[in-house]
Parts: C-alpha cells; sequence; structure tokens
C-alpha cells in the first residue's frame, strides 16, 4: 500500500506540471491584449507599457514561464491586480469554506444516494426503482442556481430554519453548520443523483454475479448478501463516479456560493472576472487545478482502500 | 431403500422458467436419490437442464425467472419445495453445498479467502470470526492449499483457477454437509488440474461420507467416478442406470449419440459429433424431445415414451419407444 501511494504521489508530478503549464498558456495565447482588457481600448500606450511591465509580460514568454513556475514552486501566487494584496492570502481566507461545502455535499450524496441506489436495486422496476429514477433524474436536470433558490424560498424564507445569507457572521461550529445545511443540500443533490444511478447499477449487476450466488449457497440473509458481498464491490465505481464529479462540484460550488452569498473560490472567481483581476484569476485556475489533481490522487489511493486487487497485485 | 440411507431424494421435479409471457418447462418429471458417499452424475449436452436442476435442489433458481413447479426434495426428511424460504435458507450451506463450473468469478473479489471460507460456520454455527478463522485455516489444509495459514488473508485474484476451485471446495464443505452439488466442477481448468480436483472430491466423499451430485458432459470423468447416470435431454431424464451397466449397454439413442461423441485413447476411430442441435426452449416438440435430432424416429415417438427398464434390469431404464423391452 505504502509503494501504492508514494507511487500514485510521484505520477502526480507530471500532471500536475502539464497543468501548470497549460495555464500559463491560456492565460498568454487568449487572443487580445491583456492591457487593452485591462485598461480599455483608450488608455495611452505609456500606461499600457507600464502595466505590461508589472505583469511580467514584457519579457520573453520562456522568461515568463521560468518566474510563472518559479513562484508556485514556493508557494506565491503573485499579487492581486485590483488590491495589490498576495493572491495567496485572499484564497487562504475563502479556501476552508470552499473545502467544507466540498466535504458537505459529498457526504449529503453518499448518505442519501448510497441507500437510495441499494434499495432501488433490491426492487427492481417497483416503487423504491421508480422514485430512485425519478429522483436522480431530476438531480440531473435541475440547474443548481434553480435548486439553491428554491431552497432558499422554502427553508430560509418560509421555514426560517436556516439562514438566507450563508456566510457564517461568527466562527461559532453551530452557526458555521446552520450556514453550511442549505448550500451543501443543494450542491449535494447533484451528487445525490450520480451517486444513486451508479450505487443502482452497479448493485443490480453485483447481485447478478457469480459471486452472490456463491453467497446465497451459504444460506446467508438477503441483507447479508446485499450489504457484505454485493455492496463493497459496488464501492469501486462510487468512488470513480464521485472522483469524476468532484470537477462538476467545482463548477457547480460557483453557483451555489453566488446564489446562497457564501464565500468562496468559486465567488473569488466571479469577483476576479469582473474586476478583469488578470493575476488574480491566473492565481485561482492554478489553485482549481491544483484542487482536480488532489481529488484525482485521493480518489486512487481510496481505490486502493475498497478495491483489494490495487494494493495487493 | 429407506430414507435413512439415503442423503437426497428428488421425486417427479419440474422446473420452470419464463420466456416471453409463458413458463416452460426445462426440467420435467425428474426423480434420482443419492446415498452417502455415491456419486450420481448427471450428463448432457449444454442447455440440457442439468443446472437448473442442481439450482432446483440448491434453491438457488434465479427469482422471478425460474421457479419450482412441481415435485419434491428432501433432505434430512425435509421437503426443501414445501418448507419456507427461511427454512431452506438454514439447510444451505449446512446440509447442501455446491461448487459451480467457474472458479474464476465464484468467489468474491473483494473479500479476503479465509473469510468466505469460514462464513458459513458464522452463520449456521454460530462461530465468531476467530474460530472461523482458525477453521478455515484447517479447511484449506484439507483441500491441500499450500501454506494455508499464510493465504486466509489473500484474495481471490492471488490464487489460480485450481487453486480457487479448492477453495469453493473447502468453502463447501466448511459445514460438512450431507450432499455436495458439484456442476461441471472441472470444465473451466487445464486437463492435470481437473483430475486433482476430481481425485480431492473423491477424496473428500470418501473422509466425509458426502453424497455427491456431480454434473458434467466429460464421459470419461463419468465412467471413472460416478456410481449412477442420468443422462438427460431438453429436460427430459432420458436414461437411468448404475455406471457399468451404462456403459456396456447405452441404450437410449441420445445416449449412444453422446458415448460415440466421446474421445477415446483405445480406438483410431473419429469422433461423432451429434447432428443437430438441442431445440430451444419455445421450440421444444411435443412427444421425445430428441426425436428432431434422432435416426430411429418413428411415428410413435410424436408422444413422450415413459421411463422403462431395458434388458431386464430394473435398475436400467431409458425413455424410448424403439429401445424399451418388448
Ligand atoms: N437465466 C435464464 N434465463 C432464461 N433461460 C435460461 C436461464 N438459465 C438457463 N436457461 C435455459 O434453461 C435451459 C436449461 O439450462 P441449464 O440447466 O443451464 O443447462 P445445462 O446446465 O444442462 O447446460 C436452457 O434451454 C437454457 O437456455
Ligand atoms: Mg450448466
Amino acid at each position: 500500500m505504502i509503494r501504492f501511494v508514494i507511487k500514485r504521489l510521484l505520477l502526480a508530478i507530471p500532471t500536475l506540471w502539464a497543468v501548470l503549464t497549460t495555464v500559463f498558456l491560456l492565460v498568454r495565447v487568449v487572443p487580445g491584449d491583456p492591457t487593452i482588457v485591462i485598461l480599455g481600448d483608450q488608455a495611452s500606450a505609456a500606461a499600457r507599457a507600464e502595466l505590461r511591465e508589472k505583469l511580467g509580460l514584457a519579457k520573453p514568454i520562456l522568461a515568463q514561464y521560468v518566474d510563472f513556475m518559479g513562484q508556485i514552486l514556493t508557494g506565491d501566487l503573485g499579487r492581486s491586480l485590483a488590491t495589490n494584496r498576495p493572491i495567496v492570502d485572499d484564497v487562504a481566507a475563502v479556501l476552508p469554506y470552499t473545502i467544507e461545502l466540498t466535504i458537505a455535499s459529498l457526504i449529503v450524496g453518499a448518505v442519501i444516494g448510497i441507500p437510495l441506489g441499494v434499495w432501488a436495486a433490491q426492487s427492481r422496476d417497483g416503487f423504491a426503482d421508480w422514485f430512485a429514477r425519478l429522483f436522480s433524474l431530476a438531480g440531473v436536470s435541475f440547474p443548481a442556481f434553480v435548486s439553491a433558490i428554491l431552497l432558499l424560498i422554502v427553508f430560509a424564507v418560509e421555514l426560517r430554519w436556516f439562514p438566507v445569507i450563508s456566510a457564517p457572521r461568527t466562527d461559532a461550529l453551530s452557526e458555521r453548520l446552520a450556514a453550511l445545511v442549505l448550500p451543501s443540500l443543494n450542491l449535494g443533490l447533484l451528487m445525490v443523483a450520480y451517486v444513486t444511478r451508479v450505487t443502482r447499477s452497479g448493485m443490480l449487476k453485483a447481485l447478478g454475479e457469480d459471486y452472490t450466488r456463491t453467497a446465497r449457497s451459504k444460506g446467508l440473509a438477503q441483507r447479508t448478501i446485499v450489504w457484505r458481498h454485493a455492496f463493497p464491490n459496488v464501492l469501486v465505481p462510487v468512488v470513480t463516479v464521485v472522483g469524476l464529479y468532484l470537477g462538476v462540484l467545482i463548477g457547480n460550488a460557483v453557483l451555489t456560493e453566488i446564489v446562497f452569498n457564501r464565500p468562496g473560490i468559486g465567488k473569488l472567481i466571479v469577483t476576479a472576472l469582473n474586476q478583469r483581476d488578470y493575476t488574480l484569476l491566473q492565481g485561482l485556475m492554478v489553485v482549481s487545478a491544483f484542487a482536480i489533481v488532489v481529488a484525482n490522487i485521493l480518489t486512487d489511493l481510496t481505490y486502493g482502500l475498497v478495491d483489494p486487487r490495487v494494493k495487493t497485485p | 431403500m429407506t430414507d435413512a440411507d439415503i442423503a437426497l431424494r428428488v421425486e417427479g421435479l419440474n422446473t420452470q422458467i419464463h420466456v416471453g409471457s409463458d413458463w416452460h418447462d426445462v426440467v420435467r418429471d425428474v426423480s434420482f436419490s443419492i446415498r452417502p458417499r455415491e456419486t450420481l452424475a448427471l450428463v448432457g449436452e449444454s442447455g440440457c437442464g442439468k443446472s437448473m436442476t442442481a439450482l432446483s435442489v440448491m434453491g438457488l433458481l434465479p427469482p422471478k425467472v425460474a421457479r419450482i413447479g412441481a415435485g419434491r426434495i428432501v433432505v434430512d426428511g425435509i421437503d426443501l419445495v414445501a418448507a419456507d424460504e427461511a427454512t431452506r435458507e438454514n439447510m444451505r450451506g449446512d446440509r447442501l453445498g455446491m461448487i459451480f463450473q467457474e472458479p474464476m468469478t465464484s468467489l468474491n473479489p473483494v473479500l479476503p479467502i479465509g473469510f468466505q471460507v469460514g462464513e458459513a460456520l458464522m452463520r449456521h454455527r454460530g462461530l465468531s470470526r476467530r474460530q472461523a478463522r482458525q477453521k478455515a485455516r484447517e479447511l484449506l489444509e484439507l483441500v491441500r492449499v499450500p501454506a494455508a495459514a499464510e493465504r486466509l488473508d489473500a484474495y481471490p485474484h492471488q490464487f489460480s483457477g485450481g487453486m480457487r476451485q479448492r477453495v469453493m471446495i473447502a468453502l463447501a464443505l466448511a459445514c460438512s454437509p450431507k450432499v455436495l452439488i458439484a456442476d461441471e466442477p472441472t470444465t473451466a481448468l487445464d486437463v492435470t488440474i481437473q483430475a486433482q480436483v476430481l481425485a480431492l472430491i473423491a477424496d473428500l466423499q470418501e473422509k466425509e461420507g458426502l453424497a455427491v451430485l456431480l454434473i458434467t458432459h466429460n464421459l470419461g470423468v463419468v465412467a471413472s467416478v460416478a456410481d449412477r447416470v442420468i443422462v438427460m435431454y431438453g429436460g427430459d431424464v432420458v436414461e437411468s442406470a448404475p455406471v457399468g451397466a451404462f456403459f456396456a449397454r447405452p441404450t437410449h439413442p441420445y445416449s449412444e449419440a453422446l458415448l460415440a461423441a466421446m474421445p477415446r485413447v483405445d480406438s483410431d476411430g473419429g469422433l461423432e459429433p451429434i447432428p443437430g442441435q438441442v431445440p430451444t426452449l419455445t421450440a421444444m416438440p411435443k412427444g421425445c424431445r430428441f426425436a428432431t435430432r434422432c435416426a430411429l424416429r418413428t411415428d410413435a415417438c410424436a408422444e413422450l415414451p415413459p421411463l422403462a427398464p431395458v434388458g431386464g434390469d430394473p435398475e436400467h431404464v431409458a425413455r424410448c419407444w424403439v429401445r424399451r423391452d418388448s
């Protein structure tokens, strides 16, 4: 297992390098002069040259690349063009909110989606199955901002169970959790949909496998067969889909954070876009790319935990 | 024979499968009994209903798709057909054990071997996890898995096909059942491994007094390990005989055809594959189901012949109008 972990971490290095290079190129190759985008086309040539210098765009591209990589390796994302604050500080201030939202959504997805999928598979074409299919169809087809508004109207405005503005005012745990419920439900609903689907189809397959017949030949109870023998075989596809949709989740987090008025990377991205904060945007892209690479590593490491074929080849 | 001498008695078993909107018979009026230490071989081409017979006995028919229409399956004085599901569950894995054709897929890939082997003991004997593990080690030693103690925590993918089938045997025998059903246990294995696995089953059968229902389409295997043979065709028993009588006087035309299709060391004559194929379930002829492929077919075959003694031997019966004693 240790060797597997080390191997996986080493494998992440080229991925990360490729991703960072892509971000670097993306920002520079995109047509249009960034100085015009930032300053507007009325700006004087002198002002634009000054900005160019400040952004480091005056140097040859290879030197820019070396600077960019060197900065990132030392954990420096540069300074915001709009506020001149170190980007790392801005990110560090909101990152915990995004992380807690993502994790809470994952938990919502697993805690609702897994039992729903298992239940559905056991009554194939029965009521449970029909319900789960409808539910997950709704989950994938509902845009995140629509469900967010519905949740807000019902639970925050009408019932007043949770705050409308999901930015906790203090650091008290209860307050943080209360502020987390609606956004994570909203974001988690999408996860529920995916997890239910993949659990259902995985369980249907597993329950038809030869090893399930072997389990039945031992005289085990249905519950034992389902949870002890079939279900662990479904964890691999479940982990895969969770890993894959982490990216989608991060995308939807932007919408969710805006509707719920919650601090987070998503909201910061919008701020950067609005203010044409070119350096902040580049920094946030690096952070997001990094997050996805980390999510992939975690997914792969989880395989090692749920599938013995990975840890004991 | 009194019931005390018999480990498994099947009477008039009828099993059906749901195809389209109808139930079709895949096993018709099958009866046999097996004593402790006895091996009954069930032979026939693919699709003859051998596995369906075995799964009916185990109570492992795929739900909704297959069902038992009629008959009695008696083990320990309990009729499994009439019993409720809880009783059947209690018998399964305790009085009856089963090994399957596919050792590569019959074990759960995510559970350690030792646990899988010992699990039935926790279920039926109330053993703790540790006791079951200890017993699993003994069982793996019994089926001669090398270094059994170290392999308790290994997973199926770390075993070869032959070793997995040994593990399956250990798993099936965990609770010392009276009846072992082996559905083509060696078909998926290399020839040399086949012989080892069969020898192992025979050895354990002697030690544990098992009654074995061995399903195979290999008549060479039948000749070397079976006491009785039942030939099935299209869900019907077409011939049933002690193994000696069967090979001395195969009587049903289908049995003859099976024997002619069997590779032999003592003759250089080529194989004669059986012409034609088993009709599909929905297109079964009305009378004798083999009639569509039979060279001896007569008008009488439009009606299903009864199983009748042949060669004056009450133990040797066949289902054929042409070949029956007149
Ligand atoms: N799950 C199933 N669904 C539909 N038909 C089946 C199923 N299993 C077996 N059958 C049919 O039942 C018949 C008997 O099959 P089986 O008992 O598996 O044959 P054997 O073991 O002798 O090769 C065949 O015609 C086969 O096509
Ligand atoms: Mg079969």
